[in-house]
Order: structure tokens, then sequence, then C-alpha cells
């Protein structure tokens, strides 16, 4: 098999489990006081492509589309393993519409192609975690005119091609797919590892190759954004301690799931 | 004439509620732009075609290939963009599920249209539609108009209520052209866990955060679920910790329940696990923190150690059983 090429898109998002504030203008969410990281689904993306990367011998390469700040999760996919980063340059890219993030990644995956050589395997998380339109994955994979599979939780590289395990309720779906191809990602499919002091010091050296980011925007228009109302709610306190348990059975026969 | 056009999932023959949940949305869609409803099915049979009828679709449309016997999100895909290129409904919907947001990504891919993603509320007009959509799992809301001539959307799944509207319905029959390549990404396999209750279909769920200390420590939840026909989860903590499977975890990025109860013990509450959690129908959190995010936010609460409190519960339970 001649050597492994993997890239992994990443999107830059507020760090799970922030209260997230939204602008005075409504347009964005404010990043003062926020800490941001890369977005579940695809940190464990990144752990895959680096542990694919390790078994068969190959290069992986993470691909982000935003503004300079993401270079941040490139250099820490970098620490973990990834081999070569690229940035798809856009001031304002985290807030484009799925349309036009898919159309501007497409491009600069296939320019880096173009001069690279095809990846055999180009991974995406199932959804964003914060904007979450669970379609920029498969826009890509369109227009680069390969398969997908979405919801991995198993990946495996073969002679044949990529076999792919994907959760059900009552069980597992196996898709066999031929090389190249995209797949979209997890969380869970794997425990992402956390960088080592030497992975630190080796990201530092990773060139990142900035691609200027040329899209038009999609028909989805962001109006605003907002927080939900708190609904006003009272919790009925049942009780202190063990002494609580009549009260929770009471409540279990009442709900009928005795 | 157009239409509006809904994407019925179902696991081999058996409609998926969340595509009730669809055409009630797609019905509502379809009044306000006097247009019939129309339900798309791949693999379709009877009994699927009566129960859209039983909730509003006055046609059925049965798309039928080999390819299509079994799931496959490129073929299912392709299959129906060909409808919706030969049909050009107003709008398509979908109940945004796994499979129901693949399958309507893989149409707009297709189409170079919009789509747009978990819908809340969706104001229909001549040109564009006014939509409140998703973002954090629904600790964020988006307004966005949408503009395309073909509206592709799917409807946050669990956030809107089914509601039955018997229709007769009309059957008509779609086979698409369909590229034999596309079998590489029809499911080739199947491995079936244990027939049973899961967390997705769990009337109870015990859930456990981690305040419970370690893997043993689960041990208690599991004989509580045992007596209740219930699933124990847990949070995104536990599976960073390993302690249990990342199957079991309840959250944004996990698995997201609807139960008629949960009982989320030793569980801070985070935002993301909140996500997971909200749908079902009533919480009870037993925390020794009265002001935990989960407690408060909780229909229910128990102000104690849950070490103490799920066996006691448990013993209260038998003990009334054998009385």
């Amino acid at each position: 098999m001649a050597a492994l090429r993997i890239a992994v898109c990443v999107k830059r998002v507020p760090a799970p489990g922030s209260r997230i504030n939204v602008t005075a203008d409504e347009q964005s969410v404010d990043a003062a006081n926020l800490g941001f990281a890369t977005s579940p689904h695809e940190e464990c993306a990144v752990e895959a492509a680096v542990q694919l990367a390790d078994a068969h011998g190959g290069t992986a390469c993470v691909v982000t589309l935003g503004p300079a700040e993401a270079e941040e999760q490139l250099r820490y996919a970098a620490s973990v393993g990834m081999h070569t980063a690229v940035l798809v340059s856009a001031a304002d890219g985290l807030n484009w519409d799925p349309q036009r993030t898919a159309s501007a990644l497409a491009q600069a995956i296939s320019s880096v192609e173009a001069r690279d050589g095809a990846f055999d395997l180009v991974l995406f998380g199932n959804e964003s975690a914060d904007s979450g339109g669970f379609q920029v994955g498969i826009r890509v994979a369109h227009l680069l005119g390969r398969p997908i599979v979405n919801g991995a939780k198993g990946i495996e590289i073969t002679d044949a091609g990529i076999t792919i395990r994907r959760p059900i309720d009552s069980g597992f779906e196996v898709y066999e797919l031929p090389r190249p191809a995209v797949v979209g990602v997890k969380e869970g499919i794997n425990l992402p590892r956390y960088p080592t002091m030497k992975g630190r010091l080796a990201s530092k050296k990773v060139g990142v190759e900035v691609i200027e980011a040329t899209a038009d925007a999609g028909g989805q228009v962001r109006v605003r954004l907002r927080r939900p109302e708190e609904k006003a709610s009272s919790t009925i306190i049942l009780g202190h301690g063990p002494d609580a348990a009549p009260a929770v059975v009471d409540l279990l026969a009442e709900l009928g799931v005795l | 004439m157009s239409c509006v056009l809904t994407i019925i999932e179902h696991d081999r023959g058996a409609i998926a509620s969340g595509s009730l949940e669809a055409l009630t949305a797609a019905r509502s869609i379809a009044d306000s732009l006097g247009l019939p409803l129309v339900a798309a099915v791949c693999d379709g049979s009877d009994a699927l075609a009566a129960a859209c009828a039983g909730y509003g679709a006055v046609e059925v449309v049965d798309i039928s290939h080999p390819l299509l016997s079994d799931y496959g999100p490129e073929a299912w895909g392709a299959a129906l963009s060909q409808l919706v290129s030969s049909r050009v409904p107003a709008a398509v919907v979908a109940c945004g599920t796994d499979r129901g947001n693949e399958l309507v990504a893989h149409i707009a891919a297709a189409l170079d249209a919009p789509m747009v993603a978990n819908a809340l509320s969706i104001a229909t007009g001549a040109d564009e539609w006014a939509i409140t959509r998703v973002q954090w799992g629904g600790s964020l809301l988006e307004d966005v108009t949408l503009r395309a001539p073909i509206k592709l959307v799917t409807v946050s799944h669990h956030a809107n209520d089914m509601a039955p509207a018997p229709a007769v319905e009309a059957r008509s029959t779609f086979s698409p052209t369909l590229d034999p390549a596309l079998s590489r990404t029809v499911v080739t396999g199947r491995v079936e866990r244990a027939a049973g209750v899961t967390l997705t279909t769990a009337r109870v769920v015990v859930g456990g955060g981690r305040g419970v200390g370690s893997p043993e420590g689960f041990a208690p939840l599991e004989e509580l679920a045992g007596e209740l026909s219930g699933v124990v989860g847990c949070s995104r903590a536990v599976t960073n910790n390993g302690w249990r499977n990342h199957t079991d975890q309840v959250g944004q990025t996990g698995t997201r329940i609807a139960p008629d109860i949960y009982m989320a013990c030793g569980i801070s509450g985070a935002i993301q696990h909140w996500v997971g959690a909200m749908a079902s129908k009533k919480i009870l959190a037993i925390n020794t923190d009265k002001d935990a995010n989960m407690v408060t936010r909780a229909d229910y609460a128990v102000i104690g150690d849950l070490h103490q409190v799920i066996p006691a519960i448990t013993a209260e339970i038998r003990r009334r059983r054998t009385a």
C-alpha cells in the first residue's frame, strides 16, 4: 500500500461547558473571557487520524476554516501527532453558513491534493458543537466526488478500502467504502490523547500553510443569535437523604413506571 | 402541482416516531402554503403508508429500487434527490435525527441548495422563510432566513408534538435510476446487540456522574434501573474517566434521551449534559449540592448522598412489591 494520506477538518469552537453570551449586535458569540477548543467530535477525528497514520505508516494533515486565532487548534492537533496543517483563512469564517464553509474547504483540499496527491481519507466531525448544521462533511464529499458515511464509531483501513462501524439503536451497521473516501466521526470512537511535552515542542516546528478562503454566501442567512428564555421553574424537593425514599417511590408510582 | 414532501424513516418497516413529528410539522407548513402533504418512503409498505396517512399525508410515494432494500445514505440520498428533482416540491421536511439530517444533507449537496437543520419554529413566506434553529444542542438559538426555490429543513427531534390527522392516502411509486456504484455505502452487515431496552427507548433512565466515584460505584444504579426495567446512563465526565462506555453517555455528543423519568445522580448538570437530558418528561436530581445546575433545573430533587439514597429507593420499591 502506498503511504496513507489522511486529512482532518476541524472547527474552532468555544470550549464546551462555557456559558455562551452573544455580542451586542447579536451576530456572533461573545469571545471575551471564553476559552476555545476543537469541537468534540473532531478532537476524536484527529486522534483517529493519528492512530491510523501510525498504524499504516502515513501522514495526517489538519485543516481548519477560520481566523488567524484558529491556528491555536491547528497547533494543538500538531502537538498530538498531526504532521502538517492548513489554515483556510477567513476573518469571519466561524460565522459562515454551511454551504459557504463546505465550498471553501473543498477548494482548499482540492488545491492541496493537486500539488501533493489525493487524500485516501478525509475526516470530519459528524456535526460541530456550536452551529450543528450536520452537513459540511457531506457537502465536501459531494464536491470532491467521494463516498461518505457519517456517525462512524469505528474505522479500519484494509487493502480493499475502508470499513466503517456505525451505531444504531439496536447495534452496529457495517459499511465498506473504496478509497478515496470521506468519513464523519462521532465522539466515542476513541479517547483522545493529551499532548506530551515532546509533542508540544514538535508542534512549534509545524509550518501552517495559509490558503485564502473564497466562497460565496449560501441561502441560509443569520438574522441573530440569542439565548433561549430561561423558563422560571421551581424544583420540588422530595426530601433529604435516604428518608426521601418513600416520596421518590410515590412519584415513580404516580408516573406509572413502577 | 407543488407539495410539501416529508421523508419517512423506518427501521425495516416500523415507522420512526421522529417521522411522526416531521409529518406533524410538515402538515402545518403545507396548510400555511395551501399545498398537499406528501410522504416519501424508501422500501415502503402498506403499513407504513397507512401510518403516514394517519398523520395527514394525502399521497404516499413508495420509492423502490433493489439498492434501497437496506439503508444506504448515498443510495437513499440519490433516490430522494431524483424524486425532488422530478416533483419539484416547495419544501422537503425530515426529522432532525442522524439519518434525517444525513439524508436531507445529501439532497442539499446534490442540488447545491441550502439546508436548515434542527428547526424549532418555521414561519413560511412567499419567497423566504423565517426559521429559529438550534445551536449548542439547544442552549443557544439562531434566527435565520432561508432563501431557496426548494426549502430543505429538518425539525429538531423531540421539540414538537406529534398530532394525528387521519387522511386517505393515494399511493404512487417512484423508481429512481441509481448508479450501481452507490452500493459502496449500503449497509453490508449488522451487529445486533441483545434485544432489549436501550438508552433511547427506555422509559426510565438512571444516570450517574462524577459523584458516583468509580466504575464499581454504578452497581446500585444498575440495581435500581433493573427494578424499574430501565437503563443506566452517565455524564461525559464519567466516559472521559473511562469508567463507562461512551454508548452510555447522555449528552450533546452522546445520546439524547426522552424517558418518562430521568434520575440524575451525582451529576452537576453541565450544559452539554443538560441538552442530552432535557427531552425527558420528568427529571429527578439526586445530589448533595442543592445549587447544582441539575438540581435547579430538575422537576424534583433529593438533597443527599446518592450512595445512601439510591439503595434506600431500591429497598423501598422491593418492600412495597412484597408487601
